[in-house]
């Protein structure tokens, strides 16, 4: 690790700043977690992050990790998964989760809440054809609810129905007894969490904050 | 009462209206006659005691003082619910007026009329106060307080809360202290600590008059918690400025020693009240733990332990306000998981009941004592605390939320700011603690003129104007949405999204000490304090039973089923559908047939018996007359749960899979429990033993068989089984040619549908 290198880390750093809309100073921090859980290797697989003990009782563990090799979140308009990330890539996914600046037009709010709302909604489309079916849906109650025991798992059916339910209502209204109705689009979606303020609720605080609050997490 | 028909449309509004005066009429004198009664009342007895003349048995005898005292409370009460109702009546008036403005101008009419009558007006009592009158206006705050936008904005909230009223108190103070250094106005007495104490005791925002005057406007969720935590947490500051302002002005001398004690005197007021409160509350929550069996007596419980937080922390000189709300608070979560629905549903309308009287009778009084009160008036004094009052606000909250912007996350706009600094209303709070000045302080007077006058200020003009800025700003107002369940669940997402992101960060954020919390709270603290199996039901299952209870027992009120509407979306359009569907004929035979026995049903169910002391306990009936009801009622319940697991299409609550003892059964109508205990979620046992073959044929098994949230337990005896089987299976092959796939098809089915 010479001065080349720092300098060359210096302007890439800058480079990704630029595209991701993070400061210096955070993409700095980034990087020093992102070496620490990739053992200082270059790019990061599944394992490394399995490794968390912090996602152990994470009920959406799986689905996080996923989501990291999601090349949906890589904004590469690209479907599939990776088996290992870069830094880029890391960056990239977290990216979904900066807070909103303080001042910014109402496109530009719209527009950060489609991208978290995106981000949320391909957690869910498991099977990246554009629609959240029933099935995906159920699937998706049943991992939240999988650290609940029993009851959980046997109510997760039922709140899937009920919410599957919701939406098609609010969105479709009316539907004859022989329509069917296929699954939640992107659409939908937005309209259904309309209230939800995403925007200003989906966002890792740490990103804003100083950095010598951040531990060495395990 | 004459009978006559109304010729115009305001004439029974203004009979009423002059009913209303003719009993305050007649209502005061007898009042204040009373004590004139009294002494000639003993004057009498004593002299026909000494005569010894005997007189006739008297047939009809007034003997009030036996009754004046709760005479005079309950004639007060009275009048103070009639005119709350008089205004309602007028809807142009409550509609622009707060009503606390108008039942302060009753006051003032009221104390003027005892006044006339030659008699002393009732001065608000701080005793009466803060023992009665304020508690249940806090409990009510406390209890029914939103936790989650609390929680999110309680470090702006203190710091509105203790650096502002520090903030306001000392500026008013030292200012007013400059003001009356200045020889024009003659109020050379007034020694600093003096002018302490009184910008202590006015600076205070107050939250019966905020709760009152924001009640009405319906402000956006965040600017209402943050100005109503204001008001609720402020008390802790206001009760150690004011004790020790009056310790200093004593003494006379402020040394170091004494301001440091000051400090930590706060920090003791504080978290003594919290802890006091906590204690209580997880008390509370505790016994509610064993209340199953006497279902009457819940709600008491949760009354008088909160009550007793308060008066404790009273007792120490700790903040009673925090520990009653902190009570409520700790208290809610495990309380609602183990009372009756019922029991619910009475706290809840005990609390707006008490409330709504304290605070009328509060607003009252106060008119009534403006009265009473001595005063003592100097423009300058006066009209320079009120404006100090609104500037001093205003530059509080500004320079407060500049310096909080930069900690939060949703910034505070300027209208938010704006709508902050107006809402600081003062209230009675700061009347009663000006009346508990003593009298050694020469300035009493012109003190509680001032905050008279700050008071009404406060309530009158910000009140009443309020409102029409609220609408001229475009303030953003509160959002009238129904619980979603999908928001529900992405809320639960989110959670465990963000904490999970935040692990891999690396960062111990916000949701990672969120989420401990919630996990330490499940594995150990509900276990503890919340009966029967319940403690292991996450929040979103809750949720989603208590929407289903509600929507179950709208549908069965309004005596519709659902599927009578034919476009509505129901469960046959989001299932993937490959079964041959059943005739029309025969589907419409079924819905009628259910149909007819919901009406017989609902009939019979009104004429159920009631008694006092056994709330639909079938376990405590012992009356043979009971045991043939019951006979019949199970009848009854048979062919509602056919209809009900129609209706469970749509929402369904999976029973618990364990069958409970067959004894233990409980005749529950309108759901008694929100919260379905194992004990008491019994599932009916078809005999149908073909196994299940594929997930989904399981979760058919459970599906239909499967006990609706709404109501009746049916009871064991398998003989009962035999007739309705038919009936039962019929709907059985309705309901699986409906909605999901049967047992032996699903394999094929199924696999379209699941995506890989």
């Amino acid at each position: 690790m010479g001065a080349s290198q720092s300098a060359r880390t210096e302007h890439e750093f800058q480079d990704l700043a630029d595209r991701t809309g993070f400061s210096l100073e955070q993409i700095g921090n980034l990087n020093k977690r992102f070496r620490q859980l990739s053992k200082n290797e270059q790019t990061l697989s599944r394992q490394d992050l399995a490794s968390i003990s912090a996602l152990d009782n994470n009920p959406l563990r799986a689905q996080i990790i996923n989501a990291f090799f999601d090349k949906r979140n890589l904004r590469q308009n690209e479907v599939g998964t990776v088996q290992v990330i870069g830094f880029e890539e890391f960056l990239m996914v977290m990216s979904h989760f900066r807070p909103a600046a303080m001042h910014i037009t109402e496109e530009e709010r719209e527009k950060l809440r489609r991208e978290k709302l995106r981000f949320v909604f391909n957690m869910h489309d498991t099977d990246s054809d554009g629609t959240i079916t029933l099935e995906e849906y159920r699937r998706a109650v049943e991992e939240l609810l999988s650290k609940a025991g029993t009851i959980g798992q046997e109510t997760a059916k039922a709140i899937a129905d009920a919410a599957m339910l919701e939406v098609a209502s609010t969105t479709r209204g009316k539907m004859e007894p022989d329509e069917f109705y296929e699954g939640i689009t992107f659409e939908n979606f937005l309209q259904i969490l309309k209230t939800l303020d995403i925007e200003t609720r989906m966002h890792v605080r740490f990103l804003n904050m100083d950095t010598a609050t951040m531990r060495c997490g395990k | 009462m004459p009978a006559f028909s109304c010729a115009f449309p305001g004439c029974r509004r203004d009979l009423l209206v002059i009913v209303l005066v003719v009993f305050v009429g007649i209502g005061l004198p007898i009042e204040a006659s009373a004590p004139a009664y009294q002494s000639h009342g003993t004057e009498g007895s004593y002299l026909t005691n000494v005569t010894n003349t005997k007189k006739a048995f008297p047939v009809l005898a007034v003997n009030y003082k036996h009754v004046r005292q709760p005479f005079e409370i309950a004639l007060w009460i009275l009048l103070a619910l009639l005119m709350k109702l008089g205004f309602h009546l007028i809807p142009r008036l409550s509609g622009v007026v707060p009503e606390s403005c108008l039942l302060i101008v009753v006051g003032l009419l009221v104390g003027g009329l005892i006044k006339v009558i030659g008699e002393e007006p009732p001065v608000l009592d701080s005793q009466l106060f803060f023992l009665c009158l304020l508690p249940p206006i806090i409990l009510d705050a406390g209890y029914f307080l939103p936790i989650r936008p609390f929680t999110e904005n309680v470090g702006t909230i203190l710091v509105f809360a203790v650096i502002g009223t520090l903030w306001n108190t000392f500026f008013m103070g030292g200012l007013l202290y400059a003001l009356c250094q200045i020889e024009s106005v003659g109020l050379g007495g007034v020694d600093l600590l003096a002018c302490l104490l009184f910008g202590s005791i006015v600076s205070a925002v107050d939250p019966v008059a905020v709760l009152a005057v924001f009640e009405e406007i319906h402000i956006n969720e965040l600017v209402h918690i943050l100005v109503f935590g204001e008001s609720l947490l402020n008390d802790a500051v206001t009760v150690v400025l004011y004790n020790l302002f009056e310790e200093f002005a004593k003494v006379g001398t402020v040394t170091v020693l004494d301001v440091f004690l000051g400090v930590v005197c706060f920090f003791v007021v504080s978290l003594g009240g919290v802890l006091v409160g906590a204690i209580y509350g997880f008390l509370a929550a505790f016994t509610s733990r064993f209340t199953s069996h006497t279902r009457v007596i819940e709600p008491l419980f949760v009354f008088l332990y909160s009550y007793m937080a308060y008066l404790s922390s009273e007792m120490f000189h700790l903040s009673g306000i925090m520990a009653l709300i902190v009570c409520g608070v700790v208290m809610r979560p495990y309380v609602e998981a183990n009372i009756s629905h019922k029991s619910y549903t009475t706290i809840k309308y005990f609390l707006k009941m008490w409330s709504s009287v304290s605070e009328t009778l509060i607003f009252i009084f106060l008119g009534v004592s403006t009265v009473a009160g001595p005063h003592a008036w100097n423009w300058t004094f006066v009209i320079t605390t009120v404006i100090l009052c609104l500037v001093s606000r205003v530059l509080g909250v500004i320079g407060l939320t500049f310096i909080i912007n930069k900690f939060r996350i949703v910034k505070l706009t300027k209208k938010d700011q704006f709508i902050v600094a107006y809402g600081g209303l003062r209230g009675a709070i700061a009347f009663s603690l000006g009346y508990l000045l003593s009298n050694r302080h020469q300035m009493r007077n012109l003190f509680l003129t001032a905050i008279i006058t700050v008071i009404f200020f406060t309530v009158f003009v910000q009140g009443m104007t309020i409102r029409p800025l609220v609408e001229l700003l475009a303030v953003k107002k509160k959002k009238e949405s129904k619980p979603s369940i999908n928001e529900e669940i992405h809320t639960e997402f989110l959670n465990h999204l963000l904490t999970g992101v935040e692990g891999v960060c690396g960062h111990y954020g916000h949701y990672h000490w969120k989420e401990k919390l919630n996990r330490f709270n499940k594995t150990y603290v509900k276990r503890w304090l919340i009966a029967g199996e319940n403690f292991k039901e996450p929040e979103l299952i809750a949720f989603y039973r208590k929407m289903e209870l509600k929507q179950a027992i709208m549908m069965v009120e309004s005596g519709q089923l659902p599927s009578a509407l034919p476009s509505t979306i129901s469960m046959q359009n989001i299932q993937p559908r490959a079964i041959p569907r059943v005739s029309k004929k025969r589907e419409e035979e079924i819905r009628r047939i259910l149909r007819s026995n919901l009406q017989n049903n609902k009939q019979k169910m009104r004429s159920r018996s009631y008694s006092r002391h056994t709330l639909f306990d079938a376990d405590e009936e012992d009356n043979v007359s009971e045991v043939r009801l019951r006979k019949t009622k199970m009848e009854m319940e048979r062919r509602v749960s056919v209809m009900e697991r129609r209706m469970s299409h749509y929402l369904t609550v999976p029973a618990n899979r364990e069958s409970p003892r067959p004894g233990v059964r409980r005749v529950r109508f309108e759901s008694d429990n929100q919260v379905f205990s194992a004990d008491s979620v019994p599932t009916v046992h078809f005999e149908q033993p073909s196994p299940p073959s594929t997930p989904d044929a399981v979760s058919l098994e459970e599906e239909v068989p499967k006990r609706p949230s709404l109501e009746a337990d049916i009871e064991g005896p398998r003989g009962n089984a035999s007739d309705n089987h038919q009936g039962e299976l019929d709907y059985q092959r309705l309901a699986r040619c409906l909605s999901d796939p049967g047992p032996n098809k699903d394999k094929e089915e199924d696999d379209p549908f699941m995506s890989c």
